[in-house]
């Protein structure tokens, strides 16, 4: 494994000595809070840790789903390049019904989503993950509800220089029609690969839902015929009449474990390769993050150009906006050094980020497919000893009535 | 939570990537195409059914080198074909023998059904599961093939005439009465109902196997080919089952259908309307003569369906007697126990019809599970080749390989479930052949509870015939020397009265008949109901087990494979 992690950021308790340094979570104890329309689920989030930003070796906290969308928002925002791990839909109906299998789904993402954070070597060191997880509730709720009050006062002077550059550039200084791209063959086929693999990944998925539905639907059927078969066992006499008794009750047993399966079904490999899915749109969003900062990058190096050539022509006539327009003229250039920077960190990210996903995603998809496939032979075997221990009594049954 | 609507996908990108299946070559193409071949076979033998299986899974030869894992081949028409024997479509099942799988076999995927073969096939015995009669070493095997229109002769008002199906009725048989071990006659369905009916006349109280239905609606929607597909299998079956009666196989009626060449030598039934028609002809007659009597070679045959319309409403006033008035009828239904057995047949039908059903359901369920898995495997498959076709690292390599391995298991899988359904259905089709001989059943009963309502008819008329009798005596005895009008109409009335007797006579002996036949055959039914259960039971569980075994074998591979990744937490 080509990762480097500083921090083992298992769900459990690490086994390694006080010394190392650890930082592990988990979300538990979904509980439902409030009624009707404005019902949701609350989490428990435990962090155990000893790093020294962090207060204390335990702490406990009550996160809702829409705090986990804040931090996920936050990271995105702030850690341009790096594929943030993804977050279970929100879901608006589901909500309603809030079936049991689907506040376990939720909380197993959830669990997953904040310790991917958490073993990631840059993502760990942000100050929002450590508000998260240590926030008392209030603070996070205003945190939560000030969202987009916090984007506008942002420092980034850069950041509204390289706006206002934008909408005055676009398509009357540059006077393209398209929109500025790169030309790296790599990254080309990165986009490629990622769209593709969106549209492999979503059909599989789709596959295994269904399988889900089969399992429950084969489940019911069994425990249907198991049913007419008692019946009609009752209509017989003598060993027929036991047959399809033992036949039908033996039905409706295992037509229990198909439904266990179905459950498992869903949540090791359906619900893994739904979060591939969201991995790779995620990965999207960093694609289209940087085709931006490409685009600002661009744009303001072309302005340079021009703020040069316009500076030049000042100083030549010796004019007195010389002073003004250097001022400007130094502004933008550390604007455009910001922008650069910017695209280039996330350019160096992503590199690092595409190898790191493929190792994880190899990582997961293994467990997933270990799962499916223990799960299908647990199933057959239970199916296989079930009908089995039924044969003995068939024969005895057929030689009475010979 | 689940939004397909999101990933832009089609049906028809499935049905695409189906075809794409053909030209991906997996690692350990299964050489069982032994089993492939009867799986074809027993799809063929669905198609008289509302199988779930019969449309969507079409059949057709894999050539021995295909790959195996071809999805849905074409529908192989077999209207068309001559020398229909070896593409009988009813075939058997395999014996318990075959059912027996050696657990953990799954490189030998021929043991299942390997001892069926072409050949092998056209010699076993006809029907399914239904022990044949004591001297099993007489067998008659009849098959039904080669469908041709052809043309009605003239005397139709339509110009152009008439046209019709006939089908090639083959027999082979050793039984020596036939007087030949091979023969084939040309019939059309209408000669089946003729068949159908002169049976049921002679055989009452017997459980005479109920013929195809007529179909009509069906015939005008459907396509012609499928409907006389769907014909022509449902009448073989019919034919075996005939064949398969100790006592029906050895009728005139059907041997003549069997064998006479030409036009079948048998009565025809008429319509109603012209039987109606001639009822109303004879009635006045009947009416206005006082002897309006019922022959007694007439009584053996239920009034309903006859020409006498006067017999009929006689029979319907006792019987509207019998269920309002107030006087028992002079001969009741005595039998005690035949009326518990009646209950119980009743009882019977209608959970036989329960558990159809819900077998019918799990026949789908079981076909949709091996359908998912089989398009789960191909979803995987195509992820793969895109893996390994975009690798950068290896990471995306050892992906790839994981990922194939689970999608071969899949389609094995997707496989095993498709045979394991195909022999489901012969296994549980006898649920579905019980139901339709419920049919013969109920017509038994009511052979007998019709010759019943003659017999009481005719006591009922002999009563008041006698007291009429009885009244003209008393009458004429007051008149000195007698009335010669009232002594010669006694004279008749005494006539009427015997002929009356004899068919009385007649009438509850053809009742008891009934009732013996219908305790034979009540036997003989329960008997081989019970065998033939059992055996479905059986074989149903030997199945799966057998599969169960397979599809465990092969997943059990890729958990292996892939333990590597275990969670060190759970």
């Amino acid at each position: 494994m080509e990762q480097q992690r500083t921090v083992s950021g298992s769900s459990q308790s690490p086994r390694s000595p006080p010394s190392q340094p650890y930082l592990s979570v988990s979300v538990t104890d979904p509980v439902k809070l409030g009624n009707g329309v404005q019902a949701y689920i609350s989490y428990r989030v435990i962090t155990k840790t000893n790093l020294p930003e962090y207060q204390g070796t335990e702490k406990i906290v009550i996160r809702r789903y829409s705090d986990f969308v804040w931090l996920r928002d936050r990271l995105f925002d702030k850690y341009k390049g790096i594929f943030i791990p993804p977050l279970p839909e929100k879901s608006a109906v589901e909500k309603f019904r809030f079936s049991a299998e689907f506040i376990e789904m939720r909380r197993q993402a959830l669990d997953v989503f904040i310790n991917r954070i958490a073993s990631h070597c840059e993502l760990q060191q942000s100050d929002d993950l450590r508000t998260f997880l240590q926030a008392d509730e209030e603070t996070m709720e205003r945190l939560r509800s000030q969202e987009t009050g916090i984007f506008k006062r942002k420092p980034a002077d850069f950041l509204q220089i390289i706006k206002d550059v934008q909408t005055k550039m676009s398509d009357v200084v540059l006077g393209k029609e398209k929109p500025v791209e790169e030309s790296n063959a790599e990254h080309e086929k990165l986009k490629h690969y990622i769209f593709e693999l969106e549209n492999h990944v979503a059909e599989a998925q789709k596959h295994a839902y269904r399988l889900v539905k089969r399992h429950r639907e084969y489940g019911e059927s069994l425990s249907d015929l198991g049913r007419a078969f008692k019946l009609l066992g009752a209509c017989e006499v003598n060993a027929l009449g036991k047959a399809f008794s033992e036949l039908g009750t033996k039905s409706e047993a295992i037509s229990t474990k198909l439904q266990k399966e179905a459950h498992h079904l869903l949540l090791n490999f359906e619900e893994p390769l739904k979060d591939y899915v969201r991995a790779v749109q995620s990965i999207k969003a960093t694609i289209a993050e940087r085709a931006n900062a490409f685009r600002q990058h661009c744009e303001l190096a072309e302005t340079i150009k021009l703020k040069e050539i316009n500076l030049d022509k000042l100083m030549l006539t010796r004019s007195d906006k010389v002073g003004e327009a250097e001022l400007e003229y130094k502004e933008l250039k550390a604007a455009s050094e910001e922008a650069t920077r910017r695209y280039e960190t996330i350019v160096r990210r992503m590199n690092e980020e595409f190898l790191r996903f493929q190792e994880e995603k190899t990582n997961d998809m293994g467990i997933a497919f270990h799962e499916f496939a223990k799960g299908q032979a647990r199933l057959a075997n239970g199916f296989a000893d079930a009908w089995r221990s039924l044969v003995p009594k068939l024969d005895a049954y057929s030689s009475v009535s010979q | 939570m689940m939004d397909s609507e999101n990933q832009g996908f089609q049906e028809a990108h499935l049905y695409a990537s189906k075809d794409e299946m053909e030209s991906l070559v997996l690692d350990d193409p299964l050489n069982d195409n032994k089993s492939h071949s009867n799986y074809r076979s027993a799809m063929s033998s669905l198609s008289d059914h509302n199988h779930p299986l019969s449309s969507s899974v079409p059949v057709v030869a894999a050539p021995a080198d295909s790959d195996p894992l071809l999805a849905p081949p074409p529908y192989r028409d077999f209207g068309g074909g001559v020398g229909a024997a070896a593409d009988s479509s009813y075939l058997d099942p395999p014996s318990y023998a075959d059912v027996i799988f050696s657990p953990f076999d799954a490189d030998n995927p021929g043991d299942f059904n390997g001892v069926e073969s072409p050949s092998q096939r056209s010699e076993n015995s006809a029907s399914f599961s239904r022990s044949l009669s004591s001297s099993s070493s007489e067998y008659i095997k009849i098959t039904v093939s080669n469908p041709q229109k052809e043309q009605e002769m003239s005397n139709s008002l339509v110009p152009g005439g008439n046209t019709y199906v006939t089908y090639l009725v083959t027999t082979r048989t050793n039984v020596p009465e036939f007087g030949g071990s091979e023969f084939g006659v040309r019939r059309r369905f209408r000669d089946v109902v003729t068949l159908s009916d002169r049976l049921a006349e002679s055989y009452r109280g017997f459980f005479v196997p109920p013929r195809p239905d007529k179909n009509v609606v069906e015939s005008q929607m459907m396509q012609k080919q499928e409907f006389v597909e769907q014909r022509r299998v449902a009448l073989e079956k019919y034919l075996r089952r005939l064949a398969d009666h100790p006592v029906i196989r050895k009728s005139d009626e059907l041997k003549v259908f069997l064998q006479v060449q030409g036009k079948l030598p048998l009565p025809t039934t008429t319509d109603v309307a012209s039987r109606m028609l001639d009822g109303a002809v004879k009635l006045p007659k009947q009416l206005f003569s006082e002897s309006a009597v019922v022959a007694p070679h007439e009584v053996v045959q239920p009034a309903k369906g006859g020409r006498d319309l006067l017999r009929l409403f006689k029979e319907l006033k006792q019987s509207v007697a019998n269920d309002w008035g107030g006087s028992k009828p002079p001969l009741v239904e005595e039998d005690k126990e035949f009326m518990e057995k009646k209950e119980k047949m009743h009882e019977l039908e209608q959970q036989l019809s329960n558990a159809s059903q819900q077998a019918e359901s799990l026949v789908k369920a079981q076909q949709d599970m091996g359908e998912t898995l089989g398009e789960l495997g191909l979803a995987f498959i195509k992820l793969t080749k895109f893996e390994n076709e975009e690798a950068v690292c290896n990471a995306q390599r050892v992906r790839a390989a994981n990922t194939k391995g689970l999608a071969t298991a899949a389609v094995k899988a997707s496989r095993f479930y498709r045979e394991l359904n195909a022999q489901t259905v012969k296994h549980l089709d006898t649920l579905h052949e019980y139901l339709g001989l419920m049919l013969a059943v109920n017509s038994a009963f009511s052979d007998r509870s019709s010759a019943l309502l003659t017999v009481q008819t005719l006591l009922s008329e002999l009563a008041s015939l006698q007291s009429r009798a009885e009244k003209l005596e008393v009458a004429s005895s007051k008149i000195f020397g007698g009335d010669k009008s009232r002594i010669r109409k006694l004279e008749e009335l005494q006539e009427t009265i015997r002929v009356t007797e004899d068919a009385k006579s007649v009438a509850i002996r053809e009742y008891e008949r009934i009732k013996e036949n219908n305790r034979n055959e009540l036997e003989r039914f329960d008997r081989e109901r019970h065998a033939d259960f059992l055996n479905m039971l059986k074989g149903f569980v030997l199945n799966q087990v057998g599969y169960a075994e397979k599809v465990s074998n092969v997943w059990s591979k890729v958990a292996e494979d892939t333990s590597g990744y275990v969670k060190e937490s759970s």
